[in-house]
């Protein structure tokens, strides 16, 4: 049995579950890209923004991509080994919202310049942690307190 | 609409190119033991492709000297592991278990973990930029190698192995 510190009440979830979201949210954003200027990409990159705010926003047992994997997916794998805090992953989703939201925008104000690279920085950010489970909130964090954070030394 | 397509196509192709380049490139990297040397200032560039990771004794490296108050631990008799993990870093469990096996393994070796939001002065005069980073140290306290991400057992035991030889 993996030795967890679960001392802080933090909310602990299936590895498994973020990835298999970062995986459609690929999907979802791949074909956006391919039907920029179309009203595919707008109703799909809507959605997008809506699935990324209740991650975000609400917690992962609000995000659609995660009770589509708890329901239907998880129960056919194996039971679930390795665990993670829910905060990188809604953090994920958070800057997933704000690049969906301004690519939405730059849809609705008919720059499509700016949508194409924001549904590819998402895109991007999706596929790396989908593929390679790489943690952009665990990146960052770090660099931001140094940079922010007042000095503490205990 | 064709042209839209086309476009979308060609950025399509080329992020996953370029991501893909990039997740494997750091699957390379991450957890790589890295030496500590005079020669280069500190910190060593994590991602720097052209670090020599040929590996004199400990001795011959200066690296910082880290005491055991400043780590508000013990070191080890032969070894320190140290690691700085935040909290909800997945990785960072990974490698505390990779480190509590190679500590066990490798007699008076010590493990020390620290919490980096807890110790900001300490990330800022060692340029910790990621967790988890582990240090190597020596019998005296000298950071000998560094690894930055979560590092292969194998790696940690042959850094202990050469951190102790005689």
């Amino acid at each position: 049995m993996p030795e967890t510190a679960i001392c802080a009440p933090a909310v602990e979830v299936d590895v498994r579950g973020p990835r298999f979201a970062a995986a459609v949210t690929v999907v979802v954003l791949a074909v956006a890209l391919l039907t920029i200027g179309s009203a595919t990409a707008a109703v799909l990159l809507a959605i997008q923004t809506i699935v990324f705010a209740l991650g975000a926003f609400v917690g992962l047992r609000a995000q659609p991509y995660g009770v589509l994997f708890r329901k239907v997916v998880q129960p056919r794998l194996a039971p679930a080994t390795e665990f993670e805090a829910a905060a990188p992953p809604r953090f994920a989703a958070l800057v997933g919202f704000i690049f969906t939201a301004v690519a939405l925008l730059g849809l609705v104000a008919g720059v499509t310049a700016v949508a194409y690279v924001a549904v590819a920085g998402a895109l991007a950010a999706a596929f790396l942690n989908a593929a390679f489970g790489f943690c952009l909130g665990c990146e960052i964090y770090l660099i931001g307190k140094r940079v922010f954070a007042r000095s503490v030394s205990v | 609409m064709g042209d839209g397509t086309m476009l979308g196509f060609v950025l399509l192709i080329a992020v996953l190119a370029a991501a893909t380049a990039f997740g494997l490139w750091r699957k390379r990297t991450d957890g790589q033991m890295k030496s500590v040397s005079v020669a280069a200032p500190l910190p060593v560039a994590d991602d720097d492709p052209e670090v020599d990771v040929t590996t004199p004794s400990a001795a011959e490296h200066g690296g910082e000297r880290l005491s055991a108050d400043l780590l508000g631990s013990a070191l080890g008799e032969q070894a320190t592991l140290v690691q700085f993990s935040t909290a909800f870093c997945q990785p960072c469990r990974a490698t505390r278990r990779i480190l509590d096996e190679a500590a066990t393994l490798v007699p008076g070796t010590t493990h020390i973990e620290i919490d980096a939001e807890a110790h900001l002065d300490l990330v800022r005069q060692l340029d910790i930029r990621r967790t988890p980073t582990v240090l190597v140290l020596d019998a005296r306290g000298v950071i000998f190698k560094r690894a930055v991400g979560l590092p292969r057992k194998a790696d940690v035991i042959a850094a202990l192995g050469q951190v102790t030889a005689p």
